[in-house]
């Protein structure tokens, strides 16, 4: 099968060192990033374009835009996982709908244009008879779309609930372990390169409700934007009050929670009682799904992470390749 | 409650019957048969819980059926906690003001609060328990401390369970 790759950050060479390491059968035509793109029908030489970026030099040629790699390279399934931007998902958006409109299969990492225009991609792809695939926009290596759409299909989700952010977790933890402030703790994080510099996005709970908003829209039929998640983040929390949950065995964790059918978007810290299965150490991400027939379900794994997040990535292609495209 | 049944066999279990019937647990019966032996009826003290406010009316009911007849019902205890936790200046805008929103109420109080200022000027922090008689009454002592909190830029940590 063959693909192109938009993004050659963390995701897009995980994806790269994954197809090199093991046998995925998969050509990559086409590759591009903010600055250069390459486009070879017989096959990029992935090695080379690592060592490359790794090096600080530019993948390909800086005449080769994504655009043109999107439009002109020869391919199956484009595989978006450029940075996400949540105010309108461009310039993403525009690549997702361009290769759906030439009937290519889209499987992306990318929040902003799932979150933002899920209802008419999915729409624009099943014109073009082709599969839309976005794993890897919630929770990283943990196949909660999946598991939801395919392994529960029948039954109905009354709650779900869980920590969708690793930074705030890491943060979290520590100041419980510790009693570090919440300042000590970010600045622990950055270290780590577990925040960015600027750290709103995931401190303010803004990355867990846009997670909250295409759970809501792409698997629970809700009709939501970021506007309709109550949200609150962790910035104001004191060791003191995590020492007070400790007091009573509890702890503090950010939580983002549906509740479909009373219309329930919220992101905030809940206490949390320490025997909680969500209650997971340092980056780990852990979501509780109610269900009628299942019961419920809590799936722990890595939310963050190059080869993490390529495991999902590389999980939607093969699933598309099974079921869709003839050949490779 | 207080119940008063005629003083035959099978009362009292005809008494308590209507209880399980609605989903509600004996805590305890009381039965004081001597300082009512001169009269033809049976004082019997219960202690119980029911699930849910609606219940009572109808457990009175049934036992009206069963010809027992209720000669009081006693206090309501608060069977609902809930634990939150608060942050911001609680001092400067007057804890004991948010602690009586909740109170006076009539029908749920804050139990327990543990308080911890770290410094002079520095938000600090506390940990309020709330009791209520009903899930109800619950959900409208959060509101309260919501809207409180709102007005007096404090910040809440509610439990992720709810009441």
């Amino acid at each position: 099968m063959r693909i192109v790759i938009l993004g050659f950050g963390s995701v897009g060479r995980g994806i790269a060192r994954a197809i090199l390491a093991k046998n995925l059968d998969l050509t990559v035509t086409g590759l591009a990033d903010s600055r250069s793109g390459l486009i070879d029908p017989a096959g990029i030489d992935l090695l080379a374009a690592l060592d490359r970026k790794g090096n600080g030099d530019l993948c390909g040629n800086p005449d080769v835009s994504p655009a043109d790699v999107v439009a002109k390279a020869d391919y199956d399934v484009l595989v978006e996982v450029t940075p996400t931007n949540v105010d309108d998902g461009e310039p993403a958006l525009g690549y997702i709908r361009a290769a759906l409109g030439r009937s290519k299969h889209v499987v992306t990492s990318n929040k902003g244009p799932i979150a933002l225009a899920y209802p008419e991609l999915r729409d624009l792809a099943a014109a073009n008879g082709v599969f839309l695939k976005y794993e890897a926009t919630v929770c990283g290596a943990i196949p909660l779309i999946h598991a939801m759409q395919e392994g529960l299909a029948g039954n109905t989700i009354s709650r779900l609930y869980g920590v969708f952010n690793g930074t705030c977790n890491y943060i979290l933890t520590r100041m419980a372990e510790d009693s570090l402030t919440y300042e000590q703790a970010l600045a622990e994080a950055r270290e780590l390169g577990y925040a960015e510099a600027d750290p709103t996005y995931d401190v303010e709970g803004i990355d867990a409700a846009i997670k909250l908003v295409i759970l809501a829209n792409a698997i629970l039929d809700m009709r939501t934007t970021l506007d309709d998640v109550e949200r609150t983040g962790i910035t104001l929390l004191t060791p003191e009050a995590l020492r007070l949950a400790e007091d009573q065995d509890c702890t503090i964790r950010l939580i983002g929670e549906i509740v479909p059918e009373a219309g329930v978007l919220r992101v905030s810290p809940r206490i949390v009682a320490k025997a909680h299965p969500l209650v997971v150490e340092g980056t780990l991400n852990a979501v509780t799904v109610e269900t009628d027939l299942a019961g419920d379900l809590t799936f722990i794994g890595k939310g963050a992470g190059s080869t993490e997040t390529a495991s999902a990535v590389i999980g939607d292609l093969l699933y598309i390749r099974e079921r869709h495209v003839q050949g490779s | 409650m207080k119940l008063e049944m005629r003083d035959q066999p099978g009362q009292l279990v005809a008494a308590l019957q209507p209880i399980s019937a609605v989903g509600g647990n004996i805590i305890a019966v009381i039965h004081q048969r001597e300082t009512l032996a001169a009269t033809e009826t049976l004082d019997v003290q219960i202690v119980l819980e029911l699930p849910e406010e609606g219940s009572l009316p109808k457990l009175l009911e049934l036992l009206r059926e069963q010809g027992v007849s209720v000669v009081r019902i006693g206090e309501q205890r608060l069977l609902y906690e809930c634990t939150l936790i608060t942050i911001g200046h609680l001092m400067h805008t007057d804890l004991s003001d948010t602690v009586d929103r909740i109170d006076t109420t009539g029908s749920a109080e804050v139990t327990d609060l543990s308080l911890a200022m770290p410094a002079i000027n520095s938000p600090s922090s506390a940990r309020i328990t709330i009791r209520s008689t009903t899930r109800e009454e619950m959900k409208k002592a959060i509101r309260i401390l919501r809207g409180v909190a709102e007005q007096k830029d404090l910040l809440i940590i509610e439990p992720l369970e709810g009441v």
